[in-house]
């Protein structure tokens, strides 16, 4: 046992943290809580020397009496950064590693995800869902989900949502408006069936807007549907890869339409969300032309998925220079913020939020946790990359969740279950990353995406400047965009 | 704490956790703010609960008399001892103790 070494002599090392500075402050990310402190210059120099070799309690007292605090005030340094785990002793309290837990068996539902159609009037070459990494096995199953089917899934959305005052559906494809139909229906079922139970529902969908019209425009504005666009940018961005059937570009067709949406789409944000590919990395003029000439609210942009030999992967040099896009746009996103104002490169503002709460992931997304995706037959999966793939269903919305599926596959997800994470500070946040790109990458959703770790780092690290440099210089804003956050 | 600054809602509640153990809590606490304890009308300060007996374990000492205790037994008194429920079991148990520092001894037992 261990409690009989004296106080003195109990040994101190540094506790799992990540030190950063902004705005000419020190701060610590503390990864076994997701936690975000600023630091006085004392308790950064007793890390600074815990960071070169232990020291015992007698030393870092009296080095610390050393450098002009009293014995009292050195003590109580100590105590606080001892209690934030920001330095760790086995014998104070045993220093074994802090996983997040599970989420409980019965957690409730928050959304589905309802793949109305299978089938898309593009081809565009990247497309996980038909493009060479495909995963997906439609072969003999419905092309187009059913009335029946889609409100069996809001049924269904309802009774495993209990306690939650509101949930959401997003409609997604293929291409989600080859059945508009149905979406009009599912709204109209769905609004009914949650207001009879004194509950809200929101619905999101996403589009590739080439089959928009004004009385589709005009039905997503009056119910207040989200739209997500899925674009590549400025035309010749656009038409590299987005492209139809006959190998034709996209952009002259749908611009016309975004234009109408976003003129007359006021009551949710509309955004796009850009998939990065080989020669498709310009995240500045992509931002640029989406944000200032075309007048989408939000953009969030994310590598294509490959198993790392396509023709349309990133080189992994590339992502350098992703990276230092990435963050003159996070720069800007900066100057809006301490301005008091929204900017829309969401890829800032989704980690922001996530700082803004101290997020400690189990698992990377809420797939098959608080989301499940239903493919047009019925099947149940993680979510919408997994639609129609038979080595991931979790059951059907007829007979509900295989329990013992779900099980393995949140098993799997599970951050403590990735060797490699176990030592990286970025984990709170990343988790290992998506299930699916791990499953076509490196052949199983456990896997960590190791493709990604040093980006994700970086990425992570410039967040978390921005969310320090905020804190000091207009800590308002972060209140009001947590409020804001909540809602969302 | 005073060298850590926290900045997200999860720092808020280590910090906040801290502060609960930084500050001592003591007997008969009443509420998270000021802690000091709670010392009903008409006890002993030297012993809780503290009617039978003073810091030298006799009666002398009692900062109020060791009668008005009884009484206030069960008027105000914090101590979850059982003592005659005047309003539902024994609404005449002190009627003929009109005057607790004369009339005490006339304060009965009670079988319920």
């Amino acid at each position: 046992m261990t409690s009989m070494i004296p106080m003195a002599a109990i040994r101190y090392r540094r506790g799992e943290l990540h030190e950063f500075q902004a705005a000419g402050h020190d701060f610590i990310y503390l990864v076994a809580a997701g936690a975000v402190f600023a630091l006085d210059d004392a308790a950064m120099a007793v890390l600074r020397q815990l960071g070169e070799r232990e020291m015992s309690h007698a030393e870092l007292v009296d080095a610390l009496v050393e450098q002009g605090h009293t014995r009292g005030d050195a003590e109580e340094l100590i105590g606080e950064l001892r209690y934030v785990q920001g330095i760790v002793s086995d014998a104070v309290r045993p220093a074994t590693p802090v996983g997040p837990t599970s989420p409980p068996d019965d957690f409730p539902l928050q959304a589905l995800v309802l793949n109305i159609t299978n089938q898309c009037n593009l081809a565009c070459t990247y497309c996980y869902e038909f493009g060479a990494d495909k995963i997906a096995t439609p072969e003999g199953k419905p092309k187009y989900m059913t009335l029946e089917t889609a409100a069996a899934s809001v049924d269904f959305l309802l009774a495993e949502s209990a306690g939650r005052q509101a949930v959401h559906i997003t409609f997604f494809g293929g291409e989600t408006l080859m059945n508009f139909k149905l979406l009009r229906q599912v709204v109209e079922y769905a609004t009914t069936q949650a207001k009879s139970q004194g509950r809200g529902i929101g619905f999101s969908l996403t589009t590739n807007a080439t089959l928009l019209t004004d009385e589709i425009i005009d039905f997503l504005a009056e119910n207040e549907i989200g739209v997500t666009v899925s674009m590549d940018g400025p035309p010749d961005l656009q038409d590299l890869r987005r492209v139809d059937k006959r190998g034709r570009g996209t952009y002259r067709i749908i611009e016309p339409k975004l234009r109408k949406l976003i003129a007359r789409h006021n009551t949710r944000a509309i955004t796009a969300r850009v998939t990065l590919t080989d020669g498709v990395t310009d995240v500045v003029r992509i931002y640029r032309h989406l944000k200032d000439d075309l007048g989408f609210d939000e953009i969030g942009f994310a590598p294509v998925t490959s198993n790392g030999d396509q023709s349309y992967a990133i080189a992994d040099g590339a992502m350098d220079g992703v990276l230092a896009q990435f963050n003159a746009l996070a720069d800007e996103w900066l100057e809006y913020a301490l301005r008091g104002q929204r900017h829309g490169f969401s890829n800032v503002s989704e980690t922001i939020g996530e700082l803004i709460q101290g997020a400690n992931k189990s698992h990377p997304c809420g797939a098959g946790i608080g989301l499940l995706g239903v493919g047009p037959s019925g099947d149940l999966s993680p979510c919408h990359r997994f639609t129609d793939a038979d080595t991931h269903t979790l059951g059907h919305i007829s007979t509900g969740v295989d329990k013992a599926k779900k099980d393995d596959f949140l098993a799997r997800g599970h951050v403590s279950a990735k060797y490699e994470c176990q030592t990286c500070w970025a984990r709170p946040l990343c988790a290992g990353g998506c299930h699916h790109e791990a499953f076509v990458r490196y052949g199983d959703t456990g896997h960590a995406n190791l493709h990604y770790c040093d980006w994700i780092r970086q990425w992570t690290d410039t967040c978390l400047r921005i969310y320090g440099a905020v804190s000091a210089g207009n800590p308002q804003f972060l209140e009001r965009f947590a409020e804001r956050k909540a809602l969302s | 704490m005073k060298h850590l600054r926290p900045i997200n809602k999860k720092a808020e509640r280590i910090d906040q956790a801290a502060s609960m153990t930084e500050e001592d809590v003591v007997a008969l606490q009443q509420g998270p703010d000021k802690p000091k304890p709670h010392v009903p009308m008409g006890c002993t300060l030297s012993f809780s609960p503290g009617w039978e007996v003073d810091a030298g374990g006799g009666t002398a000492g009692l900062c109020q008399p060791v009668e008005r205790d009884i009484y206030d037994c069960y008027v105000t008194c914090f101590w979850p001892v059982q003592v005659a429920d005047h309003v539902n079991y024994s609404p005449d148990w002190a009627a003929n103790c009109a005057i607790a520092t004369k009339d005490w001894r006339k304060l009965d037992l009670v079988f319920p």
